[in-house]
């Protein structure tokens, strides 16, 4: 029953999370593609990646499975990195503070996995593709609460090499 | 930077004089409830003929009954309370000065400089109450070396008199951390056991964790992201030289030695799949342990060698199992209410400390081998990762509040003596060595 309230507690949180802006602002879908705006990201560049595609999926407490919302923005990633075929990326896995060290390494690798299988499965080359697990030792928000927490519980995709400067 | 066997070739253990051996009067400290009614002890600054030995006599004597004290076992009695002014080791004490301050063992000593620049360290454990001398060594050593005397010193004390091995001369290795929690700094620290000695092991470009020491030789072995990705790494304390365990594909992490350190049992995780590996350091072999789709890692062996305690949530939660050491007979061992993991077993067998996670507060607890008589010895907003000492009667884990940094804490099995162990920046992952050879 704890559990199950945790659960409840955690996905509302992450739906809380997914509606509120990400660290960097991400343009609404229905925008034109950040490139033909004069004042966006170069097409082809990290910073489009992260800006425009989105680079971070995030996952309930100890899940590694991929709600829709973390679907989409890997299925953006995935397009953008079929058009860019140069790019390689790294994938890292990343877990809240609530959990041991050691789990939570394993537990981030699943995370990383799950977020490269997709990747993989809509036609990105594996080779491209690396992962690596931080476990709880890189959070994004320094903050100690739950709404800290679900923003902590990501794969980040980031880029290693090939993106247009 | 110093290593073990240097320190040891300076101490030369010149006799151990067989004094008289009461037998059967002896006073005796309880060691499981001897925390209700710790024993008063009198240790009297040591002697010395000159300002230079006196100075080291007041600093063994303040080392051994801050370590006595620390272990709630004793009660050091403080020196002002003293009656008898000691002047001469050879004579005998009056006995009834001491007793009439509820002194019921009492230790006195004597710093004397030798023609060779080092110096004698000579103590004796009295028996106040039957008047009989219970034990005496003398060390010769360099006169920098004393707080390794003083904490052998502390432990024959507590040899003696609890009538088990003591754990003051060992040390810890620890994870040091600095800067902010978004880009923290973690790098491998060592210290004596009383947070004296500090010095790092690592450089701070890379992050570690989770060092652990070999049960039986001067390695360490650890995790780091040195190479970008997790990879355990050994650590040879007596040559300073490192080296990564070895070519795998995927991530390596949480490693521990087995009993007699040959060998080093440790977590492989290819593509999200994490299983548990076993290594022979010399033939580099490999054995897997695990095999199932979900996680398995933190392994631990028993001291015998024979079985691996490890966590694995296939149950459907992190829980912990217990397998014979060639990975067969795997069986699951916590039942409680919550989320069980990081099983280390005790150093006397009898043992699995744990880390707790229920109702959003973590707790360090202990259970018997086969998951009977679980007991949470403390509990707070984040209390991880037990280590034993070598003797099983003290866990250390690190504790962190709510936003604030990591810090390490001792607990006894009571878990009435909860005590913060001092270390310059906030610490993480402890791990208690051996006794020191």
């Amino acid at each position: 029953m704890q559990k199950l309230v945790i659960g409840i507690a955690a996905l509302a949180t992450l739906a809380a999370c997914a509606s509120r802006p990400e660290p960097t602002p991400t343009p609404a879908p229905t925008q034109a593609p950040a490139a033909q705006t004069p004042s966006g990201p170069v097409a082809g560049s990290a910073e489009d990646f992260r800006v425009s595609v989105g680079d971070r999926v995030f996952f309930g407490y100890d899940r590694f499975d991929l709600a829709p919302e973390a679907r989409s923005v890997l299925e953006r990633q995935a397009a953008w990195l079929r058009q860019y075929p140069m790019v390689r990326v790294l994938v890292a896995g990343n877990c809240d503070e609530r959990g041991t060290r050691e789990y939570n390494l394993a537990l981030g690798a699943r995370r990383a996995a799950a977020a490269r299988d997709y990747l993989v499965s809509l036609g990105v080359d594996a080779g491209r593709i690396e992962t690596v697990s931080y476990g709880k030792e890189r959070p994004l928000d320094a903050r100690a609460n739950e709404e800290a927490w679900s923003v902590n519980r990501n794969a980040h995709t980031q880029i290693v090499s090939g993106a247009v400067s | 930077m110093r290593s073990i066997r240097t320190i040891f070739a300076a101490i030369a253990v010149i006799c151990a004089f067989a004094l008289g051996t009461p037998a059967q009067a002896q006073i005796r400290v309880d060691i499981e409830e001897g925390h209700l009614n710790p024993m008063p002890i009198a240790v009297v600054d040591f002697l010395g003929e000159n300002a230079a030995a006196q100075q080291v006599g007041r600093d063994l004597a303040g080392v051994i009954r801050a370590n006595l004290e620390r272990s709630a076992l004793f009660r050091p009695i403080a020196p002002g309370a003293f009656i008898e002014r000691i002047n001469d080791l050879n004579v005998p004490p009056r006995f009834p000065d001491w007793r009439i301050i509820d002194s019921q063992a009492l230790v006195v000593g004597q710093v004397t400089p030798l023609p060779d620049g080092r110096i004698r360290i000579e103590f004796r454990l009295w028996d106040v109450l039957s008047e009989q001398s219970l034990t005496g060594f003398q060390y010769a050593t360099t006169p920098d070396n004393w707080r390794r005397i003083a904490h052998r010193i502390s432990d024959q004390i507590y040899e003696q008199l609890t009538g088990e091995r003591g754990y003051f001369d060992t040390r810890i290795v620890f994870v040091s951390e600095s800067g902010p929690r978004t880009q923290r700094v973690k790098r491998l620290m060592i210290m004596d056991q009383d947070g004296a000695n500090p010095f790092f092991l690592t450089s701070p470009e890379a992050m570690v964790l989770t060092p652990r020491f070999s049960p039986s030789t001067q390695m360490l072995t650890y995790m780091s992201f040195e190479t970008g990705s997790p990879r355990v790494f050994l650590y040879n304390l007596e040559t300073n030289r490192r080296e990564v365990l070895g070519d795998f594909p995927g991530m390596t992490f949480s490693p521990r030695f087995n009993p007699d350190g040959s060998g080093v049992v440790f977590t492989i995780d290819l593509n999200g799949n994490s299983e548990i590996f076993a290594m022979d350091l010399r033939s580099r072999q490999r054995r897997r342990l695990t095999n199932s789709a979900a996680i398995d890692t933190s392994p631990s062996y028993s001291p015998d060698g024979a079985q691996i305690a490890f966590n694995s949530d296939r149950g459907g939660s992190p829980q912990i199992y217990v397998m014979n050491s060639d990975g067969s007979g795997q069986r699951r061992i916590s039942f409680g209410s919550g989320r069980y993991s990081t099983p280390v077993w005790s150093p006397r067998g009898d043992l699995i400390a744990f880390t707790r996670e229920s109702g959003g507060r973590f707790a360090i607890g202990v259970m018997r081998p086969d998951g009977s008589g679980e007991r949470i010895l403390t509990e707070s907003y984040l209390d991880e990762a037990p280590t034993w000492s070598p003797n099983g009667r003290v866990i250390m884990f690190f504790r962190e509040s709510r936003g604030q940094g990591p810090r390490l804490w001792s607990v006894d099995l009571t878990g009435r003596n909860l005590r913060p162990v001092p270390t310059q920046t906030d610490a993480s992952d402890p791990a208690w060595s051996p006794l020191l050879p």
